[in-house]
């Protein structure tokens, strides 16, 4: 039977890496591939915790040099002023260009409709493309990772999209041993998503260890919020309270940051890292599930939306 | 979580495995299953199967979760209740994190099951115990002993629906054993299993009590992974990705005067391991020097080994560029451990793509961080994968799996996959359109031959 082994092969076993540094040395792997194979790479930038132990193993790859690419953020206009202060502070610090494509500026020029749910991050798509056309980006890293949802636990680590964007997830190409191939023709772009094998957990876990810092919000706060769809969501000029709505003050935590209109936040005193890490551990829901009012609207929500050219 | 718990977290591995089968073996149930049964499941995921499972009438009066329902991912697949694409699934128990390739079963898409295998530690292949071994399960058996996947689990599935019966258990065990010797693996370990009901999945039976084994989950945390097998077993082995000069760039917070002659070469440990002071051989130059330093990020190491990513400084100026391959020098004696820059590859391939490979055709070839072109001189052989005998051929087809001869542009320093699965694999990619191909693995007994070769194409 192919379980007994030999003993000698046992004992010789004292180099091994725990499963973070596993998944740290393969990121990194990743991310060197894809800047070595692609001209005009760029890393998808949110403030969010993803990105930013995206941002973070980038700088790692690359020591002693400086991250070779620039950010690139899509501004739903709905963000929390602390991320995006968060943002800036990063780029600066890392010496790094930020690109910035607004969706406020898409409505203003009438050429995207506010929804009717007042949603924002469906509307990222458009300016996404638009950005990563107008600036020639080949490559573009995203901080995805497949234990978020069903659509993404198919998807590629190297993901192709044609010129609207679109993933076709019919017809991805086999991704074989640590060979990635990232050819693709004009007009063609490649998502990157180097923690894909990544969970939320071990994102936590590496922000730990590796003392990351990330936007307040994160962590347990008080803050002025009301009950939505099951979800703590906090006052701010765009999420504002009907008249059956009760505002109150809370002890919370976001689990993720996105649009402020549908990110809810959850009741939690975390207020650091380790107690984070303490609390995902013992969670019973998902975070996209507790705290994305969109992913809500439908399973194939996330499917539809990558398709489309989403994230 | 107990400190107990975040103790055994930080001393947790990696283990890779993935699920082979035929349609409707029940795969999918059987890795909901493992997540279920494991907890892994999340409490908002449930109930979403729950819900589903309720208004498609699953499990008749008695009801019961549809557990297929957790990795069926796309739109699609839930129309047809088919899986189409390799899903990857996370768990873990308190040592071990576990990565699953769920890969589905249809014949068209066996590229799934070869692209699960090739980063997997063992592969769980499924089989309908009413069904037994059926061609696509000799199909499954042979991919994962191309890949030389460590280990090879069989779950013989839906045993409640022949009654727990071990006279059937044993007649599917017995047509396994025959199929493993045909094809030369190690007899696998089999399990009952159900993946319905949970038997043998993550507990054992009561319903089995003529099976004395473990259960699969057991297995799975049992067996060493590929890692713990090869380390140190392996010559070093170190394709450069990229070359790391700051010159002006440097990280902010560093002294740029300090780094501004900084010249390392960034890559991942694709086999074995290397010290400071050992004398190593950059290929194709095929010049020695000495590593001088590992750096991983502001760290200084005194030792790397796979699968870690780090930077190597040597003590000459030698020209390295992306693709090259820095490897062990050697010691006298020890030449079989060197790798054979090539331009005659024979190699293995597992044909993956609807367009035919013909004998003259012009490919791409990405091994390690190079990419070459190549030119198909002769189709040798294809396997026949009911009597795993190899046959005359003169082409491959979408699944076949055959031996041929290419010839390269530029030498490569190729590995016998046998020995090497990271050196020893590579690529087979569409010029035209960039698609993948196949999957090449580098077959030792050609390397000789290759030396004897005629020239019969130019490139
Ligand atoms: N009685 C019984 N039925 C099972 C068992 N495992 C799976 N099934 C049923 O067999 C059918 C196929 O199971 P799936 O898990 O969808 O099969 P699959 O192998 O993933 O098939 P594809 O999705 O087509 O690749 C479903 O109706 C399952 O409920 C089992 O152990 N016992």
């Amino acid at each position: 039977m192919s379980i007994s082994i030999s003993e000698d092969a046992i004992v010789k076993t004292a180099k091994r890496l725990s499963s973070l540094d596993a998944l740290e040395s393969e990121a990194i792997h990743i991310i060197r591939e894809v800047v070595a194979e692609f001209e005009r790479p760029a890393l998808l930038f949110s403030g969010g915790k993803d990105s930013v132990v995206m941002l973070h193993l980038a700088t790692k790859a690359f020591w002693p040099g400086r991250v070779p690419f620039p950010v690139l953020h899509v501004d739903t206009g709905h963000n929390f002023p602390e991320v995006l202060e968060f943002r800036d502070r990063t780029v600066e610090r890392l010496g790094i260009r930020l690109v910035v494509g607004s969706v406020q500026e898409y409505i203003d020029r009438g050429e995207l409709n506010e929804r009717a749910d007042g949603t924002r991050n469906p509307l990222q798509t458009v300016p996404l493309l638009d950005t990563i056309n107008a600036k020639k980006f080949d490559a573009v890293f995203g901080g995805g990772r497949r234990d978020e949802d069903k659509a993404r636990a198919k998807e590629r680590i190297l993901s192709l999209r044609d010129e609207f964007g679109q993933w076709d997830p019919r017809n991805q190409r086999p991704e074989l041993w640590n060979l990635y191939n990232g050819r693709h023709t004009v007009g063609q772009h490649v998502r990157a998503f180097p923690i894909s094998n990544w969970t939320e957990l071990d994102v936590w876990r590496y922000i730990e260890r590796e003392n990351i810092e990330l936007p307040g919000l994160y962590y347990a706060h008080q803050r002025e919020v009301f009950r939505r769809d099951g979800m703590w969501r906090a006052v701010g000029e765009v999420s504002q309270p009907t008249e059956k709505e009760t505002v109150e003050t809370r002890t919370v935590r976001y689990r993720t940051v996105g649009d402020m209109s549908c990110t809810g936040a959850v009741e939690s005193d975390a207020a650091d890292v380790s107690a984070v890490v303490r609390e995902v551990a013992l969670s019973t829901l998902t975070e996209r599930g507790a705290t994305r009012a969109d992913d809500r609207i439908s399973e194939a929500a996330m499917e539809d939306r990558k398709k489309d050219g989403y994230f | 979580m107990s400190t107990a718990v975040e103790t055994a977290l930080e001393h947790s591995t990696l283990f890779r495995f993935a699920t082979a089968g035929s349609v409707d073996d029940g795969k999918s149930t059987l890795v909901g299953r493992l997540l279920h049964d494991s907890k892994s499941v999340l409490a908002d995921q449930l109930d979403a199967v729950a819900r589903t499972s309720a208004e498609r009438g699953f499990g008749g009066e008695r009801g019961g979760l549809d557990l297929a329902l957790l990795t069926d991912g796309l739109r699609a697949e839930r129309e047809q209740g088919i899986t189409i694409d390799v899903a990857y699934r996370y768990f873990a128990t308190a040592n071990r994190t576990f990565i699953l390739a769920d890969t589905p079963g249809h014949v068209q898409y066996t590229k799934n099951t070869v692209t699960g295998a090739s980063t997997a530690d063992a592969v769980v292949v499924l089989i309908d115990a009413r069904k037994g071994v059926l061609e696509q399960t000799r199909r499954h058996l042979a991919v994962a002993r191309l890949l030389r996947v460590a280990h090879i689990i069989v779950a013989v599935n839906k045993i409640d629906l022949v009654d727990y019966s071990e006279a059937v258990f044993r007649d599917v065990e017995f047509q396994l054993k025959q199929a493993a010797r045909e094809l030369k693996v190690d007899e696998p370990a089999i399990i009952p299993v159900s993946a319905l009901e949970g038997d043998n999945v993550v507990d054992r039976s009561e319903k089995t009590p003529w099976y004395g084994g473990p259960s699969l989950l057991e297995t799975l945390e049992q067996l060493p992974a590929l890692a713990d097998l090869e380390t140190d077993l392996e010559a070093f082995r170190f394709p450069v990705q990229t070359v790391i000069r700051p010159q002006g760039a440097v990280a902010p917070d560093l002294d740029a005067d300090a780094y501004r002659d900084y010249r390392g070469y960034a890559g991942q440990v694709a086999a074995g391991s290397i010290r400071v002071g050992e004398a190593v051989t950059v290929q194709p130059s095929g010049r020695t020097t000495t590593v001088t330093g590992i750096d991983f990020a502001g760290q200084e190491l005194e030792e790397a080994f796979a699968p870690q990513s780090v930077v190597l400084r040597l003590a000459d100026d030698i020209d390295i560029a992306r693709g090259d391959l820095i490897a062990e020098a050697g010691a006298a004696g020890s030449n079989a451990q060197l790798p054979q820059p090539t331009q005659d590859l024979y190699a293995a391939l597992c044909w993956l793509s609807p367009k035919p490979l013909k004998e003259g055709s012009r490919l791409l070839i990405k091994h390690g961080s190079k990419t070459v072109q190549g030119l198909v001189r002769q189709v040798i052989s294809k396997l026949d994968l009911s009597t795993f005998a190899d046959q005359p051929a003169s082409g491959l087809e979408l699944n076949d799996i055959g031996t041929v001869h290419i010839r390269l542009a530029a030498a490569l320093p190729v590995d016998n996959y046998v020995n090497f699965r990271r050196t020893g694999a590579f690529l087979v990619i569409d010029p035209s359109d960039g698609n993948t191909l196949a999957a090449g693995l580098v077959e030792s007994d050609h390397l000789e031959l290759s030396a004897r070769e005629d020239e019969r194409y130019d490139i």
